[in-house]
């Protein structure tokens, strides 16, 4: 398998987060394009035998975080990409306009952990490396990540029991 | 029995299953005396159930083409084979519109004049397209357009030509000589094809008026406006005929 065969295979990966991190398939794919692009211009700096997956979601996060401050410079476009970000999960009590509200609310910087642990399964550390930030960091916009989505769907509010002793 | 510290961390590595078994019983000792905590676990094992569940089907859509383009090597290297390829297939000044256009910029070079020759090589190299005239195509024209508006930084439009029997066949994004660069296409029922090359202008620029220009077998008519500057180009349809497309175009852009 060629370099670039192995990150064709991750396209899949890369546009599923992508969707949940931007909401509108149509966006998420300009990102997905916007990080290929980026990352064949530096795919020199890629060192092989590391993980290909750690290093384009943090290609990835790098073209992301750009993205968002070039949006809050021209917001006048945002409009355009309101559409319906999640399919209907299958079943079960969580509506996916639920879920939908909810990433909505998160802070980019949450989402991104909670997408990264949740959908990628990366370890904490993987998602601490490819967003540059300390394991500590991870730890709590994980958790906020979380209290956050869950006052959203439920109206629950969040929890005070963190760092409980008993 | 010994006390048990859950800190948040803990809580939300038992969450996603990653604790040691000794620590993980532990935590789950504690839990089973805590129902408000159990309840919060739950739930949180329940958002990310649904979270998966919702993005699952993205892994099974196909990958758009353009995404397998964008990882294919696009050094000047490969264009100066493509160059020389086109060059091959065209002749004409078409080809020396090509290998100008993607030699090093010269001072000289840069202001206007490269608006109709740079155009007229983008309809040269993609309007014989069979397979991938487009990059996105007309059925996505909202997609399409606002796209580009994004990636120009200002709001593109693309005009209906209908009225002079042609229809939009879509767009695509073009590297550009200081950036990126939008890209339309048009046929008629003939087959015939126009395309109109739309690009950011520098804010001092201000306007010119239509001009004309023959770019070895592409016919183009040009104009910049305060935004931007546009080039409808043709190889196959008379000047007259494509002055009343362009006619058309203008109109639409420039109320």
């Amino acid at each position: 398998m060629t370099d670039r065969d192995e990150v064709v295979a991750l396209i899949p990966r890369l546009r599923r987060y992508a969707r949940a991190l931007v909401g509108d398939p149509g966006g998420a794919d300009d990102l997905v394009q916007d990080t290929l692009e980026r990352a064949l211009g530096k795919f020199h700096l890629w060192k092989p035998g590391t993980d290909l997956r750690a290093w384009l979601f943090a290609v990835m996060h790098n073209v992301y975080v750009n993205q968002l401050r070039r949006r809050r410079e021209m917001s006048a476009f945002d409009e355009e990409t309101m559409e319906i970000p999640v399919r209907a999960a299958q079943e079960g009590a969580l509506a996916a306009r639920d879920l939908q509200r909810g990433l909505e609310r998160l802070p980019a910087d949450q989402l991104e952990v909670l997408l990264l642990v949740v959908l990628e399964d990366m370890s904490y550390q993987e998602v601490a490396t490819a967003l540059g930030v300390p394991i500590g960091t991870v730890m709590s916009r994980l958790s906020r990540a979380r209290d956050k989505l869950r006052v959203a769907m439920e109206g629950t509010p969040p929890s005070t029991r963190l760092q409980v002793v008993k | 029995m010994s006390e048990v510290r859950i800190s948040e961390a803990d809580l939300q590595a038992y969450i996603d299953g990653r604790l040691a078994e000794q620590r993980r019983s532990a935590i789950a000792a504690e839990l089973a005396k805590d129902p408000e905590l159990t309840a919060q676990v739950e739930a949180y094992r329940a958002h990310s159930d649904a979270l998966r569940a919702a993005f699952l089907p993205v892994l099974e859509e196909p990958v758009p083409v353009r995404l397998l383009d964008a990882t294919r090597p696009r050094r000047r290297g490969s264009w100066a084979i493509a160059a020389a390829l086109v060059c091959t297939l065209l002749g004409g000044v078409a080809g020396w519109a090509i290998s100008e256009a993607y030699r090093p910029a010269t001072e000289a070079r840069r202001v206007e004049e490269p608006l109709p020759m740079r155009a007229a090589v983008a309809h040269a190299v993609y309007s014989p397209e069979v397979r991938h005239p487009v990059e996105v195509g007309a059925d996505q024209e909202a997609h399409l357009v606002a796209w580009l508006s994004k990636r120009l930084g200002a709001p593109v439009r693309a005009p209906k030509l209908e009225s002079v029997g042609y229809r939009l066949m879509g767009g695509r994004l073009l590297p550009g000589e200081s950036g990126p660069v939008a890209h339309f296409m048009y046929q008629c029922e003939k087959g015939t094809r126009v395309t109109l090359y739309v690009r950011t202008e520098a804010p001092d620029h201000g306007e010119t008026a239509f001009r004309y220009a023959d770019e070895g077998n592409v016919r183009v008519f040009y104009w910049v406006d305060h935004t931007f500057g546009y080039a409808l180009s043709s190889a196959d349809i008379s000047r007259e005929q494509l002055y009343k497309v362009a006619n058309a175009v203008y109109q639409q852009l420039n109320p």
